[in-house]
């Protein structure tokens, strides 16, 4: 089972080190691990994407909760949260399948961000899945190159009504 | 406002939370602050190794309840406190660790005696720091002896960077920390506290399980209003040992793999385990599955990561022992619990801790008894690990919290003479005894010149088996007799002990055990006295690793100690 945490923990040098250490002592498998300053420089929030049953979710929380650096932990409800993940894909491309290529970014809403003769290289952005299937389609015409920077993900506004769509 | 050194910030800091000692090894990065201490109203105590500067922290902190200090200084001075801040750490003990460090402009680059201390400790300490700026230093060091004391309780280090040591700033020792981070739970929840006390005033067999939280927080005597209110029997973790008097009737002693067969008898007959400061480790469980599999479980314990770990529980309290044993003892029904305590006083006359005592030689647990007797209720035991350790824990009695010290969690050799040390030191009116074995004593044995140059009354007794005692033991029982690196090769232990100016003894006859006993304890200084004990005295009742705690063997059943093995093998 996938468990979102969204972490606020201080902004401060081996704060990355003592949770990711927590983790590959606790024996806790994590699937991504995102890190960026908040709205508070004091601060930075990490979004950490956590493999495992309910019980082991319990000791992960509350082991991050021991952190003398860590302040605050929200476990993401994934009905109820935003959720980005992006990737740079370079897919191998002559001039003749470029028109192909792009439609298929702009299905998905993606950007081209470079060209060559030989290849394109797209940036997207969406939940995990959208990425999947783009990369699936992408698959087709080979792909030189991936990177992607693994979940970021936010509560949504609830209590303000707020609910945008994705 | 006093414009100080980094160095004097440190000093003055340490007087302001009360440091009456501090167990160092100086080096070239911390020289800055040797330099200030030579003024300061501050006692060192130079140790031989760094290690036991750390342990013998440890000790002061575990004797007292006070914060321990210790000092090192960069690279392997940092090092080699490694092992100590993981003994701490494994048993919650309030401990602050300052290490030297390389100048700041040079962090990186692979100086000189530079060690990455703080990454290499992240681990084993509760929180650490390196300080970079000295502006910081008061404000950390504050933060520091915070977190090391409070919650549940750990080491914390400090690594220092030389020019921080040098740089001046002004010095305010502040009033308050502020970590919103950091806010442990004291109260517990008076609900669960509510609900926790029904459970237990419904229930015919209860059994309260203490451990080292007990004793970290101070509650000895409420839990013993608890049990006593309650007639509810008490076992101990081996942390927990003098949580409660042993010499109570509902005492059950020791629970676990060493523990008394009727601990783990009645622990797993309970209908409910009041669980107080334990973590439930493995040593004391047993195989998980089979472990108090008709009881409910309630769990005080200040931190939340202890609940659930292990065991599953049905009633969690989060907060300070102390604080919800004062909320529970009131709602406690007095139930006379006549057939529960009785069978209980069964198991005890039918499984009492024995041994066999002949005329050859002198066994560790006739010596351990006999020391007991001779021993006021003033002192101190410390122990080494291994066969010595449990046989102190066995056949030693204690009444009083703080008086069995022993590394438990991680299981130390090599902790207890510099321990002892620490305990001495802040017990100057009490006999501090140190049971060793002959492996754990010479893993440390250097710090025999740090007790004879501070003439440190300890009773350092070396149980002398010529091999690693429990490790020969697991040969024995469960690897076929293959004695693989256990039999050591001594040094004269007396004429070692007499080369450093202590007093030395050696005994190996039944008729000179109270005779030496009683010249230990009457002498004026520090006193080693080598035990020869035999090579196959072996640690019973013991529970194999990963067995169930009722599959219990005792010295005679060679054949059910054969299906055991094969069971869990």
């Amino acid at each position: 089972m996938r468990h979102i945490l969204s972490v606020t923990v201080n902004n401060q040098p081996a704060v990355l080190a003592r949770i990711s250490g927590l983790f590959s002592r606790r024996n806790f498998n994590i699937t991504s691990l995102n890190v960026g300053e908040t709205e508070s420089p004091e601060y930075s929030r990490m979004t950490i994407v956590v493999e495992g049953n309910k019980d082991t979710l319990e000791q992960v929380k509350k082991q991050l909760y021991k952190l003398i650096d860590v302040i605050k932990i929200t476990e993401l409800n994934q009905a109820n949260m935003i959720e980005r993940d992006m990737a740079i894909i370079k897919v191998n491309c002559g001039k003749k399948l470029r028109n192909q290529v792009i439609q298929v970014v702009d299905v998905f809403r993606g950007k081209v961000v470079d060209f060559s003769p030989e290849s394109i290289s797209v940036e997207i952005t969406g939940d995990e899945n959208k990425i999947n299937a783009f990369i699936e389609i992408m698959k087709d015409f080979g792909i030189r190159d991936i990177v992607r920077t693994g979940i970021v993900a936010m509560d949504r506004e609830i209590n303000n009504k707020v609910v945008l769509n994705s | 406002m006093p414009i100080y050194s980094g160095a004097r910030i440190l000093i003055e800091s340490l007087l302001r939370e009360n440091v009456e000692v501090v167990f160092g090894y100086p080096g070239g990065k911390v020289i800055p602050l040797y330099d200030e201490l030579y003024d300061a109203p501050i006692k060192h105590i130079l140790v031989r190794h760094e290690q036991g500067a750390a342990h013998a922290a440890d000790g002061y902190a575990r004797s007292t309840g006070k914060v321990g200090v210790c000092i090192a200084t960069s690279g392997p001075g940092a090092t080699n406190l490694v092992t100590g801040i993981a003994t701490a750490y494994m048993d919650s003990i309030p401990l602050v660790a300052f290490t030297g460090q390389a100048p700041t402009n040079l962090i990186g680059t692979d100086s000189f005696q530079e060690i990455d201390i703080r990454g290499i400790t992240l681990p084993i300490t509760k929180h650490n720091y390196m300080v970079t700026n000295v502006k910081d230093l008061a404000r950390i060091i504050k933060e520091a002896f915070y977190i090391a004391r409070t919650g549940r309780p750990g080491p914390v280090l400090m690594d220092l960077p030389v020019d921080v040591l040098k740089a001046k700033a002004d010095f305010i020792y502040p009033e308050k920390v502020n970590l919103p981070g950091y806010q442990p739970t004291y109260e517990g929840n008076y609900m669960q506290i509510k609900l926790a006390a029904e459970e237990i005033n419904n229930s015919k067999k209860p059994i309260i399980f203490a451990g080292g939280g007990v004793i970290n927080s101070n509650a000895s005597q409420e839990l013993t209003e608890l049990a006593v209110k309650g007639k509810i029997p008490v076992v101990t973790s081996l942390m927990g040992i003098g949580a409660f008097p042993e010499d109570n009737e509902l005492s059950l002693k020791m629970l676990g793999m060493h523990g008394t067969k009727y601990a783990n008898y009645a622990i797993s007959e309970a209908d409910l385990i009041i669980g107080v400061g334990v973590r439930f480790d493995d040593r004391v469980t047993g195989k998980l599955e089979t472990f108090a599999p008709n009881s409910k479980i309630v769990h005080i314990d200040i931190d939340p990561a202890e609940i659930n770990k292990n065991v599953k529980v049905d009633i969690p309290i989060v907060g300070n022992a102390k604080d919800v044993l004062k909320k529970l003892v009131p709602l406690i029904k007095t139930i006379e619990r006549k057939e529960w305590l009785k069978k209980i006083r069964e198991w005890k006359n039918n499984y009492p801790l024995t041994y066999e005592i002949n005329e050859d030689n002198i066994k560790p647990q006739y010596f351990i008894e006999t020391l007991n007797k001779y021993c006021n209720e003033d002192r101190i035991v410390v122990t080494e690990v291994g066969q010595n350790q449990m046989w102190a824990a066995q056949f030693f009695e204690y009444h009083k919290p703080r008086t069995f010290i022993t590394s438990g969690g991680l299981g130390t050799m090599g902790y207890g003479l510099p321990a002892s040390m620490g305990v001495q030191i802040a017990n100057p009116g009490k006999t501090v005894i140190m049971i060793a074995g002959d492996g754990s004593f010479q893993m440390n044995v250097q710090e025999l010149a740090t007790i004879s140059n501070n003439k440190l009354p300890i009773k350092m007794i070396i149980l002398n088996n010529g091999t690693l005692g429990m490790v020969r033991q697991w040969q024995e029982l469960f690897f076929d007799e293959r004695y693989s690196a256990t039999m050591l090769e001594n040094p004269d232990f007396v004429k070692l002990g007499e080369a450093y100016g202590i007093k030395s003894m050696r005994i190996s006859k039944l008729n000179e055990v109270e005779v030496s006993i009683k010249q230990m304890l009457n002498h004026n200084g520090p006193v080693l006295l080598e035990v020869a004990i035999p090579l196959e005295e072996n640690v019973f009742p013991m529970v194999p690793e990963g067995a169930s705690i009722k599959e219990i063997l005792e010295p005679k059943n060679k054949v059910i100690r054969k299906e055991i093995q094969g069971e869990i093998a």
